[in-house]
């Protein structure tokens, strides 16, 4: 259990550290790499709490298809000047951030979590995987699910149509 | 002992950070990628209250459920957005959100 919390441990930092960069680097290129090492650390704390499907997608998904079209867009609207990365007033934009943060923790920590039936063991039943995941999705689920995916379709001709070329389209 | 307060820190820390970049970062870019770290903070919430809830497998598994959602209108949206700032780039020649300010009174 201690290897547990040791993997979990070196995640969360992965994931903090890397975060960090992405929010503080002044290049956006490397914003976006550093994306990917904090969205893969998070699909490895998916594993840490036996989501080992959410694993897969967050790898296939965030891995693969966001980071691509982010690094693209970046591509596409570079300008040459080297701007100023930040608002003048990020030191509001920190003060907020650490207040949420100091927010959060102190509800989390307030809870009481064995009030809410919960238990204190991550796994307790392992029966929760790609069976559990199917079942539900594609009978409880099944019509949001269905929906999902109109909603991905109509995006995706939604984002084709804002950036073809208008000139040549009409 | 790995306990619930773990993940719920870790996902408040993701959050917090995401919330920096979104009101500090002037490209609109790295507004959708702070908006795709807070995304991601209220997955690791989710996955880390279905590993601990105490009921039955079934119920269990509707916090993973309500994450797969989540990462598809994630997909959905960082398209949309890019190809919103990719239109907002050719039309003004600037991807600066404190640029875009036509349609302040």
């Amino acid at each position: 259990m201690t290897a547990q919390l040791v993997v979990f441990y070196l995640l969360a930092a992965i994931t903090v550290l890397s975060s960090l960069g992405v929010i503080l680097t002044r290049n956006v290129v490397h914003a976006a790499f550093m994306l990917l090492v904090a969205l893969l650390a998070v699909a490895g704390i998916f594993l840490v709490a036996v989501a080992e499907f959410l694993a897969l997608a967050q790898i296939l998904i965030y891995g693969g298809a966001v980071t691509v079209v982010v690094l693209f867009a970046i591509m596409l609207t570079r300008s040459d000047e080297q701007p100023r990365a930040d608002h003048s007033q990020w030191p509001v934009a920190a003060l907020a951030s650490v207040g949420v943060f100091a927010l959060l923790v102190a509800a989390f920590v307030a809870t009481d979590v064995a009030s809410l039936d919960e238990a204190t063991n991550v796994g307790t039943g392992t029966e929760t995987g790609f069976e559990a995941l199917g079942l539900g999705l594609f009978t409880d689920w099944a019509i949001p699910f269905e929906v999902a995916s109109l909603i991905l379709l109509v995006a995706l001709i939604g984002a084709i149509l804002l950036a073809r070329n208008v000139e040549e389209g009409e | 002992m790995l306990e619930l307060v773990h993940f719920q820190v870790l996902s408040a820390a993701l959050f917090s950070l995401g919330i920096f970049g979104v009101l500090a970062r002037r490209s609109a870019v790295m507004v959708l990628i702070s908006i795709e770290l807070m995304l991601n903070a209220v997955n690791v919430n989710l996955v880390g209250i279905a590993a601990f809830s105490d009921r039955a497998a079934d119920v269990r598994v509707f916090g993973q459920i309500l994450v797969v959602f989540i990462i598809t209108i994630a997909a959905a949206e960082i398209g949309l957005a890019l190809a919103i700032v990719l239109r907002v780039f050719r039309n003004r020649g600037s991807a600066n959100v404190d640029e875009l300010n036509v349609m302040k009174w």
